[in-house]
């Protein structure tokens, strides 16, 4: 199964930068879940938590609002702030 | 040793003083400008999603934001001037205010009223020295600027945009601010920041290339509205990183050069004084000769 690139952008710098199963997020409308094949999107996401499945673990990451772009297998997520103190997964900094 | 001599060392010794200080901002600058690239380099990620973003709605949904109307009847505009809080960088905020001067003739012709939003002491300083009026300014973070103070700009600015000229506030925002183009090229640039055009990035799509169609959540204009602030924020933030990392460059070119200048000093006032000492030894020598001849005479 194809994976989806997971890319998380905070207002200074990119914070996370790798690839997922599953991608999930709280946006104003509610829980959103991202699956490899996700038709284009682009959603306003509330602060809360973002988790992000990973074939070498899950980890979580805290934003304030933002949004989430796929494109292609691509998310992207961006939030003014982001604390990806949970994403310490391989391929992340 | 003899007061002239004195002197020459005094001031030598002087200048030799401000050289140490001039050398270490010089150093300072220079450690601190590969910085600032840096951070101007770090933000691009996030510059170019909420561009993309932004012109992905512009593109796939028609709908006009009062961010992006043109006002036909401006009658006010803001500019925002961005310049450094400390001098001893060479023309730096001179050159923004010569601009910002230019900017604003070109608007009064139009027959638009002007409204400053400063940001950066020298600014303040520029027009309280000259009894100007200005709407509001900010300080305390040229050099090192942060998403916070971009962020309380941009509120403030997009609140008087709103506003419109009827209710207080402006037709259009102006920013003068300074590229960084490379170590020795900063360019003074003036951007039309609202209403908002959004140019770059976007892409062409290639020939085999379908544009994505993208679901909007909650709906396109929602969207819109929570990105549009958004790309302000991030298009304000470049503008102050830019010119944080023009700034330090502009400091260290100017330290770079009053530190020659210092050398060049030392070097003249050595020679001088140097001069001075000779002068004084051939005149010594000449008094002994002539005292000794006046006493072999008087025999």
């Amino acid at each position: 199964m194809s994976h989806l690139q997971v890319e998380l952008v905070a207002a200074d710098r990119k914070v996370w930068e790798g690839e997922a199963t599953m991608v999930s997020a709280r946006s104003t409308e509610g829980e959103l879940g991202i699956l490899p094949g996700h038709t284009p999107l682009l959603a306003t996401l509330v602060s809360g938590e973002v988790r992000v499945h990973a074939p070498s673990g899950d980890g979580t990451a805290v934003i304030d609002s933002g949004f989430l772009s796929v494109d292609n297998d691509r998310v992207t997520i961006v939030a003014d702030t982001v604390d990806a103190e949970g994403l310490v997964t391989p391929g992340g900094r | 040793m003899g007061a002239q001599q004195r002197e020459y060392r005094q001031r030598s010794r002087s200048v030799q003083s401000t050289k140490k200080i001039t050398r270490a901002m010089e150093l300072i600058a220079a450690s601190r400008v590969v910085k600032a690239r840096q951070r101007v380099q770090e933000t691009s990620p996030y510059a170019r999603s909420i561009t993309r973003a932004v012109s992905a709605v512009a593109t796939h949904s028609d709908v006009d934001h009062p961010l992006t109307t043109e006002r036909p009847d401006a009658r006010r505009a803001g500019m925002l001037v961005i310049t450094s809080d400390r001098g001893l960088a060479g023309a730096y905020s001179a050159t923004v205010l010569k601009r910002s001067e230019q900017l604003r003739t070109m608007l009064e012709e139009d027959g638009r009223e002007v409204v400053p939003y400063l940001c950066g002491r020298k600014a303040e300083g520029f027009y309280r020295f000259r009894r100007r009026d200005f709407e509001t300014s900010w300080s305390g973070f040229s050099d090192k600027p942060t998403f916070e103070a971009a962020k309380a700009i941009a509120e403030r600015i997009t609140e008087d945009f709103i506003a419109g000229a009827d209710g207080g506030g402006v037709d259009e925002i102006h920013v003068v601010y300074t590229r960084f183009v490379n170590m020795v090229t900063q360019e003074v640039q003036v951007l039309r920041l609202l209403p908002l055009e959004v140019v770059e990035g976007v892409e062409a799509p290639e020939e085999h290339e379908l544009i994505p169609l993208y679901d909007f959540e909650p709906s396109g204009t929602q969207v819109l509205d929570a990105l549009l602030p958004k790309y302000v924020v991030s298009r304000i933030y470049n503008a102050l990183l830019q010119s944080a990392a023009s700034e330090l460059a502009a400091r260290q070119r100017a330290m770079k050069s009053a530190t020659d200048n210092a050398d060049e000093l030392i070097k003249t006032y050595t020679r001088l004084a140097n001069q001075a000492r000779q002068a004084e030894i051939t005149q010594e020598i000449s008094e002994i000769v002539g005292g000794a001849s006046a006493l072999a005479d008087a025999k």
